[in-house]
């Protein structure tokens, strides 16, 4: 247990994602809200930009740009920093079509609210 | 709808704990041991500038190295954009293109 | 908004924002930030002058047209720039292979084709990112 204890806190950034994780999926599961699961869903995209970049630190390593100063400088790796800025902007893409859609339907229906707009769907289906 | 909250905390417990396990059995964090920093993110610290001319790394794999990606990458944000302006765009002048429907009717 | 105080301040601020956000999308090559972030910058230059002077203010100093060129000329230019490569008889968009100059590493235009793309992805997240806030805004 203790082993186990030690080795999780030398990984505290991967903790903290996990953490972030499980608290994005819970908020998408139980609000029936739809902004609230939209901010659940930033919440998971955002622990996983967090998981890739801490992956590719090095402890006292130096910014990704070459500095011709230093004899021997030690870089953190540049890969997952390049791959998240793609990430981010596939989520603003997401997050703006997914207001989009909520606006629409905040329009056709006026609530945001999933559970009343089935009662509401239901109510129309049985007429 | 109790029983649901309990059972979905149950879950939310479970799987916490499959991610302290899984974070435990993780490289340590911040090693430059780790398999992440293999023969390709030395290849890119090494060889940008004399492949690119460029100091920085990160914006030398983004445009140069993976330029393809980033050209869809944009094409993404471009869709993106048309979605929202499609779902979104009021007309304001909805009684002259009625008319001019009529018109071409007509 | 009839706030005088934050009128002021924005008048000051606003040209200094949008210069900061174009130093960015050019020193990419050589600094941190990039493209995307000074994109962003000088998307929140304009979005910051519509929230205060309100919706049409921001309508008229851009209007719809100059976006719906900047937005769908941005993936054309960098889709132009890259079939340079092409007719050079080298991959798509190649940079250093095609034959285009690395310049003095750390100057503003060094790489080759890299600050003309950084360019053109900057003006184009900007555009992209201010007709995202128009739109929602109008709503």
């Amino acid at each position: 247990m203790k082993e186990l204890l030690e080795k999780v806190v030398i990984n505290y950034p991967y903790l903290a994602a996990g953490i972030l994780f499980a608290i994005g999926v819970l908020t998408v599961l139980t609000r029936s809200n739809v902004f609230k699961k939209l901010i659940g869903i930033n919440i998971m995209e955002s622990c996983v930009f967090l998981l890739f970049v801490s992956a590719g630190n090095i402890k006292g390593g130096n910014v990704p740009i070459l500095d011709t100063a230093n004899p021997k400088p030690v870089y953190v790796n540049p890969l997952p920093s390049a791959l998240m800025l793609t990430g981010i902007v596939v989520s603003v893409s997401v997050t703006a079509f997914a207001l989009a859609l909520i606006i629409r339907l905040y329009n056709s229906y006026g609530t945001t609210d999933l559970r009343r707009i089935g009662e509401m769907d239901y109510e129309v289906k049985k007429k | 709808m109790k029983i649901r909250n309990v059972l979905i905390v149950i879950l939310a417990l479970i799987a916490l704990y499959g991610i302290i396990i899984s974070v435990a059995e993780m490289p340590p964090y911040g090693s430059p041991d780790n398999p992440v920093h293999n023969q390709v993110s030395e290849r890119y610290i090494h060889k940008a500038l004399e492949e690119t001319g460029v100091l920085n790394m990160v914006t030398a794999i983004v445009l140069d190295y993976r330029a393809y990606d980033t050209m869809f990458e944009t094409i993404v944000l471009f869709t993106a954009a048309i979605a929202v302006v499609i779902n979104l765009k009021k007309y304001h002048d909805k009684s002259s293109s009625a008319d001019k429907e009529d018109s071409l009717i007509k | 908004m009839k706030d005088y105080i934050l009128k002021r301040i924005v008048a000051v601020i606003l040209p200094f924002m949008c210069m900061y956000g174009f130093y960015v999308i050019l020193h990419g090559a050589s600094s941190p930030g990039g493209s995307f972030a000074g994109g962003i910058i000088v998307a929140l230059s304009f979005i910051v002058f519509s929230t205060i002077y309100g919706l049409d203010e921001g309508r008229r100093i851009l209007p719809e047209s100059v976006l719906v060129w900047t937005e769908s000329f941005g993936t054309l230019w960098y889709g132009l720039l890259g079939l340079i490569g092409i007719f050079k008889g080298v991959p798509f968009l190649a940079n250093l292979l095609a034959g285009f100059k690395p310049g003095t590493p750390g100057s503003l235009f060094s790489g080759g084709l890299i600050p003309l793309l950084t360019l053109g992805v900057g003006i184009r997240v900007a555009s992209t990112m201010v007709t995202l806030f128009f739109t929602i805004k109008e709503e």
